[in-house]
């Protein structure tokens, strides 16, 4: 009997061993360890053994049947692991296809460049103002200590709508706006569109964007501009950029001084890019001249402040070396879908 | 402005010996006089030295060319060939040898000339870019030579071609042979002359004569003729040009082989400023050698101009009256007798020409050269001019007329300064100077006018008459007034230096209007505490000393000439500024921490770009102004608001003269030029400020109040079709939180056609518009595509946001699904069955989808077929068929009864 078991044992692993399909497999599970199997057929059989060799035979019965089980079910992962095999292959797909065609639209670059900007300053606890576009005389000079002389208020240089109305030179208006209304602490940025008699060129054009920044505080310092600014050059040009302070003059700023920042293309050494200089002017600023804070009902004596102003379109020029500012109001879509 | 470095030694020890040019320009940039570029006149000039002519002969095959052998200061002379006739043995000359350069990029090399080795060229004025009024001694003046004459008419020449010495030209003028010439001194030659009956010998200025020339010799005067003498035009003798050769005169000692840029003083470096507005100080030598001299930490000096001799009395012929004090709150004048007109010495022909001003003669450089030195506009007048001797300084009448130094008449308008006496104005004051009152050559006596006037009044008349000078440039930033009289004594001791005459004792000095001294407070520890660092007082106090401030304790005097300075805040600049921008320490703000961040409105903003972009739009930017025939372009109607703009006054164009009140022409604009370029679709849209003006009563622009400026959404799209921008549309909203928009037939708005445009709405309020644009309008535009375009009000659309935005709990029962299909009139619109069945339905109505619009058979003419998908749904059940059957049977009973519409089996 025990040959006997051992003789299906082997005819059962043969048998399972060399069965590919899963329904082979079902056939030889039914034949062996089905009711009417073999391996049952078998086992039905004990009952005319003696009581001495029944636990034996028993056990080994039961160990021919676990490990046809086991053999069973080894085969069955493997038929299944064939099955998928064989599915996945037919379901190979050309990936080199071209993908669905989604299309998204793109930000203008100058309104990326601006959102990053003001992100930066929002992110340092700055909020935006806003102020129009045609703007009273009074705000866009004569609050900001404009000279009457200064040739920024000439025609040549302004756009006129009447004696007192004009297109906004500059976002500086908006500072003028702001702390007529708001005690200090101010901390804004102000982008805006502004307008100058400019013909349009590589570089010029009668309507550009600025970005203004003001800060109102008690105890603000030269030193405090010059942190801020290199924060914000540091976070838009990179880690490595190094800024300068200049001095220079502006009516509503004393101090006043234009930011230069090392050259990007160079670090500094001197290239075709910044003219050999290593720097490139990128904005004006200055402590608030307290004139201006007087102007606006802040005392001077108490309060100290910076302000600056940033040209948009230089910064995004530089940020994607586009060469001619004319292509940013062109609107070519070939060029709006590169950013 | 200018500066010839070199002039700086007159005041400071600056220098290119200890100051290297480029630390110059950075140190002055980073101090606050900004260098904007630098040059030298010898930039472009190489291995062009002195070479003295040491023998010439003619060249065997040209009748012009001369073969010289040149000392150039090596071992033997080298050969050069030169074309020109005014070369003579012994003269120093400026040599290009091989491989040298001159300016504009001439590049120079030995090679041959018809068959003859030249190893460089020998130089004119012009090739080194120089004028005759550079080096006036180098004019060159030519005889006629009878062998280059060329009759105008050649059938009656008026010298006949055989023509041998001792023949008569005209009248005591004969031909003569030249038997030779020798330089008597620099530019005057000894010429021996063959007159046919006898040798002559004349002197002669002519430079251009050499053995054999035939020449037209006057027995009278005994002079060798000029083409002026010959009363002979230019065309006769082509070749008598005063051009040539640079002959270097004595005041340019050199040996053979010095660098002719070290020679002629072209090696000078010439610094360019761009000089801030509010420092006019620094548009002076003085000023900015006072700036250097801080700079660099050295002694500044500035010696008071002194007059040794004078004679006579001013008062005795000039007096001063001042009109207008307001426009002129001084004129100081002064005089000089026995002027004798010459050019001005090398020395000053070169500064001013360094500092970019041509040399005229000695009285014009001084007024000139004292401009430059000491920043304030000087003119001289000639005395003979000035009636009666007297100078009134008022307003002109309207329509005087005065021709100025530039030969222009000029017609005044009233209320412009005016030099005058009592007869006629002979200056515009501040300007430029009368003609009536030029000096010229026979000028014997000149006044000397040092003023100040009023800067918006002369910046006034400078604009209106087109006429920005050296003067009226100065004047306009303002200059100082305290230094009038200095500068006058300046320029008396300049006259008395160059011997240009004698000066008259005294000066006449109407001074009505004195400005005040201003003294300021100095408070060091609100300096500090405004720059941020802990700068010394006596820094501070040294620093203002150097800029000739005078500080006693804490009171600052302030120098009349830094009309800049009114406060503390000027004098932390001056501190600031040479204590070091680079010096102070960044830190980051302190102090109450704001709140900061972007509004409501500005998020929303942004997501408006955001969900264009999500919807496949480019994000477009025009610029803000609109043409006058927009308006007609896009076809508003006579009455339409949007015809109302602000207006500019002074427009770069026509078609930029208004601010704009709809940004469709501008994007029209934009989708023309891509549909010009070949694209094939385009997808845009703008976020654009429109500017509406407020209105008077009367319906006017208000020109006292400013426009409302509305933000909208301008979109527009070809090679798609309505529907895909209406869902585009759609998609935006739905991300901007706006619900209950719907799209109503609008036939009325003439930029659109009028079958294919809708009217957003939100309840009453129109949001926009959105369809095809009328074909008339594209063909204004030339756009040949069916292009879709929408205009939203951003304003209004940010009023319809839903801020609450509330969750809406996930259903817990399913929906049940019902198709319903309903034939009905064509001309109905989806948009009516759509909310009549969602009014029959009820909350039941959980989603309402259009799947299908048929027209044609079975469906008879007339009517169509259109078919929904509805899923029914109750919060508390899974409705039974029974219920979504009655709930469809109702909206069918209403369909039916409003509209006729019937189940389509």
């Amino acid at each position: 009997m025990r040959e006997k078991l051992q003789q299906i044992l082997d005819q059962a692993l043969s048998e399972i061993g060399s069965a590919e399909a899963k329904e082979a497999l079902e056939a030889a599970r039914v034949r062996y360890l089905g009711k009417k199997g073999e391996l049952t057929a078998i086992l039905r059989g004990m009952g005319q053994l003696t009581a001495e060799e029944r636990p034996i035979i028993g056990q080994v019965a039961n160990e021919v049947r676990g490990k046809i089980e086991a053999a069973i079910e080894e085969a069955g992962q493997r038929a299944a692991a064939f099955e998928l095999e064989r599915r996945l292959k037919k379901e190979t797909l050309d990936v080199t296809l071209p993908g669905k065609k989604i299309t998204l639209g793109k930000k203008h670059p100058l309104t990326t460049v601006l959102d990053e900007v003001i992100d930066i300053f929002t992110g340092m606890g700055y909020s935006v103002a806003e102020g129009p576009e045609v703007e009273l005389v009074h705000y866009n000079f004569d609050m900001l200590n404009a000279p009457k002389t200064h040739p920024s208020r000439d025609p040549s240089d302004t756009f006129y709508v009447n004696d007192s109305m004009v297109l906004r030179t500059q976002t500086s208006p908006i500072q003028a706006r702001v702390m007529e209304k708001t005690q200090p602490p101010i901390r804004i940025i102000a982008p805006g569109r502004v307008f100058r008699n400019d013909e349009f060129d590589a570089t010029h054009s009668p309507m550009f964007h600025q970005i203004e920044g003001l800060v109102i505080d008690k105890n603000i310092t030269l030193g405090d501009l010059k942190g801020t600014l290199e924060t914000f050059a540091k976070t838009l040009y990179g880690e490595e950029t190094s800024i300068r302070l200049r001095p220079s003059y502006f009516p509503f700023t004393e101090p006043s001084a234009e930011m230069d920042i090392s050259c990007f293309k160079c670090h500094g050494k001197g290239c075709p890019m910044c003219k050999g200089e290593g720097w490139i002017e990128v904005l004006g600023c200055g402590m608030v001249h307290p004139n201006v804070l007087r102007a606006c009902g802040i005392d001077p004596e108490v309060y100290t402040g910076f302000a600056f102003g940033v040209g948009l379109e230089r910064i995004t020029l530089f940020r994607y070396k586009i060469d001619d500012l004319r292509l940013l109001f062109d609107n070519d879509e070939r060029f709006l879908k590169q950013f | 402005m200018k500066l010839p470095y070199s002039w700086l030694k007159d005041y400071t020890d600056v220098g290119i010996h200890n100051v290297p040019a480029k630390q110059y320009a950075a140190d002055m940039t980073m101090a606050g006089t900004m260098v904007g570029s630098w040059e030298s006149a010898a930039d472009g000039i190489s291995n062009v030295v002195a070479g003295r002519i040491v023998s010439m002969d003619r060249h065997p095959d040209s009748d012009h060319m001369w073969i010289c052998q040149v000392d150039v200061g090596r071992e033997a002379p080298v050969q050069i060939v030169t074309g020109a006739w005014n070369v003579h043995v012994g003269d120093t000359v400026p040599a290009a040898l091989h491989k040298s350069t001159l300016p504009g990029g001439v590049a120079i090399e030995k090679g041959k000339l018809r068959g003859v080795e030249s190893n460089g060229m020998l130089c004119s004025l012009k090739e080194l870019r120089l004028e005759e009024r550079d080096i006036p001694e180098a004019a060159i003046i030519p005889a006629a030579l009878l062998g280059d004459y060329k009759p105008l008419d050649p059938a009656k020449p008026s010298i006949p071609a055989d023509i041998k010495p001792g023949d008569k030209v005209f009248g005591p003028v004969v031909a003569a042979k030249v038997l030779s010439v020798i330089t008597a001194r620099y530019g005057l030659f000894s010429v021996k002359l063959d007159t046919g009956a006898a040798a002559v010998v004349t002197e002669s200025a002519c430079s251009n004569l050499h053995e054999n020339d035939l020449v037209a010799y006057n027995t009278k005067s005994g002079g060798i003729c000029t083409l002026e003498d010959l009363h002979a035009q230019q065309a006769e003798f082509p070749h008598c040009i005063s051009d040539g050769i640079l002959i270097l005169p004595d005041s340019y000692p050199c040996k053979p082989g010095d660098d002719i840029c070290a020679v002629l003083g072209l090696d000078e470096i010439v610094f360019d400023f761009d000089i801030l507005h509010n420092r006019p100080d620094c548009l002076s030598i003085i000023g900015l050698a006072r700036e250097s001299a801080a700079t660099f930490d050295k002694p500044f000096a500035l010696t008071a101009p002194v007059i040794k001799e004078t004679a006579d009395d001013v008062s005795n012929y000039l007096s001063v009256e001042i009109r207008d004090a307001d426009l002129c709150p001084r004129y100081s004048a002064a005089m000089a007798k026995n002027i004798h007109i010459a050019p001005s010495p090398r020395w000053m022909r070169d500064r001013l020409r360094a500092a970019g001003i041509r040399p005229i003669n000695n009285i014009v450089d001084i007024t000139n050269y004292v401009m430059l030195e000491y920043g304030q506009p000087m003119h001289a007048f000639d005395y003979k001019c000035i009636d009666g001797g007297k100078i009134i300084v008022r307003r002109s009448d309207e329509g005087e007329r005065c021709t100025t130094l530039d030969r222009q008449t000029r017609s005044l308008r009233a209320n412009t300064l005016v030099i005058a006496d009592p007869k006629k104005a002979v200056a515009i004051a501040g300007v430029m100077g009368g003609e009536n009152s030029e000096i010229t050559e026979d000028t014997q006596m000149i006044v000397f006018e040092s003023a100040m006037f009023d800067s918006v009044s002369i910046r006034t008349t400078s604009r209106r008459l087109g006429m920005r000078t050296e003067a009226s440039g100065r004047f306009e930033r303002g200059v100082d007034q305290e230094g009038c009289v200095t500068a006058l004594q300046r320029a008396c001791q300049l006259v008395e230096e160059l011997g240009a005459g004698q000066i008259i004792g005294g000066i006449v000095d109407a001074y009505p209007v004195k400005k005040p001294v201003r003294v300021l407070t100095l408070r060091p520890e609100r300096v500090n505490a405004l720059i941020g660092a802990q700068v010394p007082r006596d820094f501070m106090v040294k620093t203002l000393e150097k800029l000739a401030f005078t500080v006693d304790g804490d009171k600052v005097t302030v120098p009349s000439w830094r009309g800049d300075m009114d406060g503390e805040a000027d004098i932390a600049e001056e501190i600031a500024r040479y204590y070091g921008y680079d010096k102070i320490s960044s830190t980051l703000l302190s102090g109450q921490t704001t709140k900061g961040g972007l509004t409501k409105r500005q998020k929303f903003d942004r997501l408006v770009n955001d969900a264009c972009n999500a919807v496949g739009y480019n994000e477009a930017r025009t610029l803000a102004f609109m043409s006058p025939k927009a308006a007609d372009k896009i076809a508003l109607t006579e009455d339409d608001p949007r015809r109302k703009a602000v207006v500019i006054t002074n427009p770069l164009g026509e078609d930029q003269s208004l601010m704009r009140t709809t940004a469709l022409p501008a994007m029209l604009e934009v989708a023309a030029r891509n549909y010009n370029f070949r694209a094939p679709e385009i997808h845009l849209f703008e976020q654009a400020k429109v500017y509406l003006p407020k209105l008077t009563d009367n319906g006017n622009v208000d020109p006292n109040q400013l426009p409302d400026e509305r933000m909208t959404l301008t979109m527009a799209t070809y090679g798609e079709d309505f529907f895909h921008l209406k869902g585009c549309i759609e998609a935006v909203f739905s991300m901007l939180s706006i619900h209950g928009c719907v799209f109503l037939p609008c036939s009325d708005d003439p930029s659109y056609h009028p079958g294919r445009c809708a009217e957003i709405r939100c309840g009453e309020r129109t949001v926009g518009h959105a369809g095809q644009v009328h074909p008339n309008v594209l063909k204004n535009y030339g756009i040949g595509a069916e292009l879709y375009a929408a205009e939203l009000d951003l304003d209004l659309m940010f009023e319809l946001v839903d801020q609450e935005h509330r969750y809406q709990p996930i259903p817990k029962f399913p929906a049940t699904m019902r198709d319903l299909a309903v034939v009905c009139d064509d001309a109905l619109y989806v948009l009516q069955l759509e909310q009549s069945i969602r009014s029959a339905a009820g909350k039941a109505l959980d989603h309402l989808d259009l799947f299908d619009v048929y027209r044609g058979a079975p469906v008879p003419p007339g009517k169509k077929s259109v078919a929904f998908s509805l899923a029914l749904r109750s919060p508390d059940h899974t409705l039974t068929d029974a219920e979504a059957d009655e709930i469809i049977r109702r909206i069918l009973g209403v369909l039916t009864a409003e509209f006729g519409a019937v189940l389509r089996l």
